[in-house]
């Protein structure tokens, strides 16, 4: 075949000017989007991010201590320590203890060797009078300098770079030489929370699909005015605070509370053999499930609205049995909502803090909680954002699953 | 799903089972935040129901609690004169009842107008990489609070941002983006895109038909989305904890640290006051879907 060229009067290719005519409406939309995209890329993007990264980067010591990290970056950490590298020590501890920062290299070191604050803080305060040769003055100040494992610390938190707060975060330890082990067994706390954290997520999610599968169907199968108006009924805690619906239950679920008071009303126990329902496990499970339900029951509600009731009047006439037919033909159908309610619910409940923190008691708090911690009581910030790390990993492989089996666009609220 | 006649007595029991389910569930739903309406009224500092109450005794029963949440916190709750003004400057609770409107309004101004703008340019067909840009629009959602809030905080101190109304409406607002998204993409989806080309054609700018004709018809969906913005800022406490100091203190912030530090029945009163807002809210949103039927020609139901 020839080819044959459209050309307009002036001679200009028309699909070259339709190809510009195209490029200038993609950079119309596009320019609709571009200040959403910008005002999410600086207040919410660049600063998780910058949030995450301190999980693998930490210069708490090496910016304090530049003379000390350099000499310990070419010593191979098995060797005496020389006299260069305590005079190189002393300068910079003269320095920390000028600018009042020594506390804070104390600590990091005091976290890859237990027992070291002590050392630097006291050591801080004689270290304007020390003398040369620092090899025999610094130990006479604090023998423990000669110890090589402090040795070992220091030259382990002068990583700019490290992945010592993700192994931490995965219950490892960072040995001197490079090389990861397990935390000794008894120190092996956040295994057992991120454990927790996907079982709770997990059973609530069960819990939501078991109660809200019934009521999705019984507002699909409804007729519409009834069914409007029980949607109401889930409508209302889905709108009403969290805070509302969180002190609900500790009003439901206490000691002294109303459920606690029925089972006492109807003989199920004595008032001096209550249940504890609420700070603990279970009362997190109870809250959230309560909490979650409306994000199981609207996507499932709406993909059972689009089912007809025809395909399962069209089984039974074919002779299935009422259970065939619910289970062979509609159940199958639904499995699209299920799949949305449940990731969405799963995705919520992993992350989830304010529910835990106040219902949660002891056994019942999550792994943000503990993220939280990290940053309000122990100040450790990195280890927070290898937490917040591997959290974000795990979320946004589900959103991922989300995005490929549902589709971000078919989410729908209310 | 009405019984047939010639239902069997298993399907007959069943059908009854099922609903009985069904009515267990409601009332695990809807329990919880009815009890709050009169144990709010105790006259006792308890979450429970006295005898007294349960008896009917109107003793038993009070406004305390409810005036409490005008005077906790006021200079001189005695006074005669200026009892008023009192209130609105001092009052604790009134005055995060004062600072989450004022964050929950502007951050929802911010994040209707951003979110509505895109959602307008990514319901248009020649949109490039348009999952790509919808997925990270609707990640606030997703990403963990705790994880939002850690890092809005880190970034904003370094801008003097933290602890500032500011900072919080910034991370508020983008928080209510996604819901925006979503509810004004779906109204779009129906969007006859001719109609804006049949304005271009006539001449209209595309401000002007923005206006004149795109609007009118998303409007619902853009007063969903803002109401869904404005109930995100309202309830939202895992960030104001990080980035607001007392002065920006809001009812949510406040009830948690009231559950937390002093449980008082204050909180039952101020629950009470939220239920109502938000079925306030909900008559609202139905109202605007009922409209909407109607304009779009379907028979409501």
């Amino acid at each position: 075949m020839t080819e044959t060229t459209v050309a307009t009067i002036d001679d200009k290719l028309l699909t070259k000017r339709l190809g510009k005519a195209m490029f200038r409406s993609r950079l119309r939309a596009f320019m609709l989007v571009v200040p959403v995209l910008l005002f999410l890329l600086l207040s919410f993007v660049i600063p998780i991010l910058s949030f995450l990264l301190q999980g693998i980067s930490d210069d708490t010591f090496s910016s304090r201590m530049p003379k000390t990290t350099m000499v310990l970056s070419e010593w191979d950490a098995v060797s005496e320590p020389t006299e260069e590298m305590y005079a190189a020590l002393v300068a910079d501890l003269k320095v920390v203890r000028a600018n009042k920062t020594i506390g804070k290299v104390a600590t990091r070191v005091n976290r890859d060797k237990p027992g070291t604050r002590s050392l630097f803080t006291s050591t801080g305060r004689k270290i304007a009078k020390i003398e040369p040769p620092y090899k025999e003055s610094l130990p006479g100040i604090k023998k423990k300098w000669q110890d090589i494992e402090v040795w070992q610390a220091m030259k382990t938190a002068s990583r700019k770079y490290t992945p010592g707060y993700y192994a931490a975060a995965l219950d490892l330890k960072l040995t001197s030489d490079g090389s990861i082990v397990r935390q000794d067994e008894n120190r092996r706390i956040h295994l057992t929370l991120m454990t927790r954290t996907l079982q709770i997520s997990f059973l609530v999610t069960i819990f939501c699909l078991l109660l809200g599968y019934p009521i999705a169907y019984l507002l699909a199968t409804l007729p519409v005015r009834s069914s409007n108006l029980l949607l109401i009924l889930v409508l209302l805690p889905f709108w009403t605070s969290i805070l509302v619906r969180t002190t609900a239950w500790i009003a439901m679920l206490q000691s002294q509370g109303v459920v606690n008071d029925l089972l006492v009303y109807f003989g199920v126990t004595d008032d001096g053999t209550r249940y504890s329902l609420i700070y603990n496990k279970l009362g997190t499970l109870i809250a959230m499930t309560h909490i979650l339900l409306p994000f199981m029951i609207l996507p499932l509600y709406s993909v059972m609205k689009g089912i007809p009731p025809s395909y399962v009047r069209a089984a039974k006439s074919l002779g299935a049995s009422n259970w065939t037919a619910f289970w062979r033909v509609y159940a199958p159908q639904t499995i699209p909502g299920i799949g949305a309610g449940a990731i969405l619910v799963f995705i919520v409940a992993i992350g989830y803090y304010i529910t835990p923190a106040l219902v949660g008691g002891q056994e019942g708090t999550m792994i943000s909680n503990t993220i939280d911690d990290h940053m309000r009581k122990s100040l450790n910030w990195n280890l927070a954002a290898a937490l917040g790390g591997v959290l974000m990993i795990v979320v946004l492989f589900l959103y991922w699953i989300y995005d490929r089996f549902v589709g971000i666009d078919n989410m729908k609220l209310g | 799903m009405a019984l047939p006649a010639y239902a069997g007595w298993g399907e007959r029991l069943w059908y009854y089972t099922f609903r009985f389910i069904c009515f267990l569930i409601f009332v695990f739903l809807i329990s919880p935040i009815l009890i709050v309406l009169p144990l709010s009224f105790n006259v006792e500092p308890y979450f429970s129901f006295t005898p007294g109450m349960l008896t009917g005794d109107p003793d038993a029963y009070s406004l305390r609690w409810y005036k409490d949440i005008l005077t906790n916190g006021m200079a001189n709750p005695e006074a005669t004169t200026g009892w008023w003004s009192d209130v609105w400057n001092n009052a604790q609770w009134v005055r995060s009842m004062r600072n989450s409107f004022f964050i929950g309004i502007i951050a929802t101004i911010v994040a209707t107008s951003l979110g509505t703008i895109a959602a307008v340019g990514l319901s248009r067909s020649e949109m490039p990489f348009k999952k790509k840009i919808m997925a990270l629009l609707i990640s606030p959602m997703i990403v963990p609070v705790v994880i939002t809030a850690a890092g809005t905080f880190s970034f904003f101190s370094k801008f003097g941002l933290a602890y500032t109304h500011t900072g919080v409406i910034l991370a508020h607002a983008i928080l209510g983006i996604p819901f925006v998204i979503i509810t004004v993409t779906a109204t779009l989806v129906g969007f006859d895109q001719s109609l804006v080309q049949a304005a271009y054609s006539m001449g209209a700018t595309p401000i002007r038909t923005f206006f004149k004709v795109q609007m009118p018809l998303i409007l619902p969906g853009v007063i969903s989305g803002a109401l869904f913005a404005f109930v995100i800022s309202f309830d939202e406490v895992v960030v104001v904890i990080a980035l607001a100091s007392v002065e920006q203190r809001t009812i949510p912030r406040q009830m948690f640290s009231g559950i937390r530090e002093q449980i008082s029945p204050t909180i039952l009163a101020v629950a009470t006051i939220l239920v109502i807002i938000s079925i306030g809210l909900l008559t609202t949103l139905e109202l605007i879907r009922r409209r909407g039927e109607r304009l779009r020609g379907v028979t409501p139901a």
